[in-house]
């Protein structure tokens, strides 16, 4: 069986953003890249899933769309254990564009599962791994807190509001994970390191495919205006505050 | 050319998103001069419906059935696609939740249109088509355009609000042609916590961090939640530690929510953290640090121990009651 994880490379998350050229492109100088948060986790479990020997998980597979920029989080990927990765050469801008290249990829090297993270940290679009799966006609369960393999039977665990659901399904599937999928997110090892100069990392060029969205400008959120403190001693100037000043009671 | 918006229902009943995805759907038709139409999918009864003229429904159409009681995001985005065909839709919407963040990719790819997730307020334009979007988990806006001829939206709940705009409503039945090849997905077990409320739809949430010391320590902020109506969130650390479930972890990499007040008790307030907070209407911080970042986002801040002012709280909130 083959898993292969989509990885979104983006700004670290503490990372106070800057935007040039009259805010309309997002300013790259000193940001630090790391690997999207949920896609790390993604590609934990899928290393956690292969290493369980009883389950026939052969490889993991992680898969970009980015300029060559992207490449140190793909190393960092191979780093922390993938087998191999992928970069389609193209600018990561629209959430269309992008599942349409990793599904072209797909056709031509069919994986048994494909793992997205829930949303990428920077543009927050939530949409990758559903576009993927409705390109690849796959089934896709959305989040997903577990994936167990045991006894040939797929079961995925899922949040749904107010509780959880078991679902079982067949491969190929599409699983957008979330918090919860494993415990922590893997740190390279040294050797980890070492051994990830010698995996392949293959450029491929990107498919004809459209480009349906574009940003023209960005924006900074108003300054908040400054926190009004309370006595410690007498909260119910609180509650009198929420009904007749902030109104939300 | 219309524009279609998807009003989930949750076992036949509307929620107030769903009156916020008609209030804000009707103002977009009405701006793009254009006709809404309301899609339902799932057994719901007439009177439910009929709900939704409240907020400006002139016209619903509705797959009434069973077999679609049960979400599946594969079924759901094949028959509001089709629908959105026959209608000639512009511009697809549904709201930004689980489901819609399921559907709406899938009927992007569908339509071949653009998509625009957890959009928070109407387009900047119509022509060319400009809307804005949170970025960088609450850190910027981004000023999408988007260049195809249909849209896809997705909107952030508790931004637009509900505008009350009665008018008469047409209902349609509509059969959509499916294959079943796309049931695929068993459900094996489901577990429901009854009368809990979901901390994503909560207008009040209690929310507490590691400042509470132990997990023993809840008691005052379940007492202060229960009294105000509130659901319980908390902060990753609390969280990743087992003090509370993973439900309960509100951030960037939990959950993302929009109260109308948002109460940090014991909460530092670290980047992460205020990106899952930042668009509540209000929020209140209590913690022992002058400097704790939590301060420089809060409305209201009051400086002292969460084990002392939480007890106090919540007897000023049951007396304000009574």
């Amino acid at each position: 069986m083959k898993i292969l994880v989509c990885i979104s490379n983006v700004p670290d998350t503490t990372t106070k953003v800057k935007f040039k050229e009259d805010n309309t492109l997002f300013d790259d100088s000193g940001i630090q890249w790391i690997i999207n948060p949920w896609d790390e986790l993604a590609l934990t479990r899928a290393l956690e899933l292969k290493e369980d020997v009883g389950n026939s998980v052969d490889e993991v597979c992680v898969i970009n769309v980015g300029g060559s920029l992207t490449e140190a989080t793909l190393r960092k990927s191979l780093a922390i254990g993938a087998d191999k990765a992928i970069r389609i050469d193209a600018c990561a801008s629209d959430a269309y564009h992008v599942a349409g290249q990793i599904a072209e990829y797909l056709k031509e090297n069919p994986y048994d599962i494909v793992f997205s993270g829930i949303e990428s940290s920077d543009y927050n679009g939530s949409s990758v791994g559903a576009m993927i799966a409705e390109f690849m006609n796959y089934p896709g369960i959305s989040s997903v807190t577990n994936v167990s393999l045991d006894d040939n039977d797929i079961l995925l665990s899922r949040a749904i509001p107010g509780g959880k659901q078991v679902v079982k399904t067949e491969t190929p599937f599409v699983a957008i994970v979330q918090k919860g999928i494993t415990k922590e997110p893997r740190i390279p090892s040294m050797r980890g390191i070492m051994m990830a100069r010698k995996k392949p990392l293959e450029v491929k060029s990107a498919g004809e495919l459209p480009v349906l969205t574009q940003t023209v400008k960005f924006e900074l959120p108003k300054e908040k205006g400054a926190c009004k403190m309370i006595d410690p001693e007498h909260v119910e100037q609180l509650v009198t505050l929420l009904k007749n000043e902030a109104k939300v009671l | 050319m219309s524009v279609v918006a998807f009003a989930k229902n949750w076992n036949g009943k509307f929620k107030n998103s769903s009156y916020e995805l008609v209030s804000y759907t009707k103002e977009l038709a009405n701006q793009m001069q254009t006709n809404l139409v309301i899609v339902s999918i799932g057994e719901i009864t007439e009177e439910e419906l009929k709900k939704l003229a409240q907020f400006g429904a002139d016209r619903i159409v509705s797959v009434n059935d069973p077999q679609m009681n049960v979400l599946t995001s594969r079924v759901y985005a094949e028959v509001i696609a089709q629908i959105a065909k026959k209608e000639h839709a512009e511009l697809v919407v549904m709201t930004d939740n689980n489901s819609g963040k399921a559907i709406a990719p899938r009927v992007s790819v569908k339509l071949q249109a653009g998509m625009v997730t957890a959009v928070q307020e109407l387009p900047i334009s119509i022509e060319p088509f400009v809307v804005k979007k949170q970025v960088f988990s609450g850190k910027a806006f981004t000023h999408v355009q988007v260049n195809s001829a249909i849209r896809v939206l997705t909107l952030a709940k508790n931004c637009f609000g509900l505008v009350e705009n009665p008018v008469e409503c047409i209902l349609e039945i509509f059969q959509p042609e499916m294959n079943t090849d796309l049931f695929k997905i068993k459900i094996v077990s489901e577990e429901e916590q009854k009368n809990k409320i979901i901390l994503t739809d909560a207008d009040f949430v209690v929310s507490a961090g590691r400042g509470m010391r132990s997990p023993d320590n809840w008691g005052p902020v379940e007492d202060l939640a229960e009294v105000i109506g509130a659901a319980t969130a908390c902060s990753r650390p609390v969280s990743d530690e087992g003090w509370r479930g993973h439900e309960e972890h509100v951030g960037q990499t939990g959950k993302v929510i929009a109260p109308n007040l948002y109460i940090a008790a014991g909460i530092s307030g670290a980047i992460q953290h205020v990106a899952g907070i930042s668009r509540s209407k209000c929020i209140v911080a209590i913690n022992t640090d002058p400097e704790a970042p939590i301060f420089s986002v809060a409305n209201y801040g009051i400086l002292g121990d969460v084990m002392d002012v939480l007890p106090r709280l919540t007897e000023a909130f049951k007396n304000s009651n009574t």
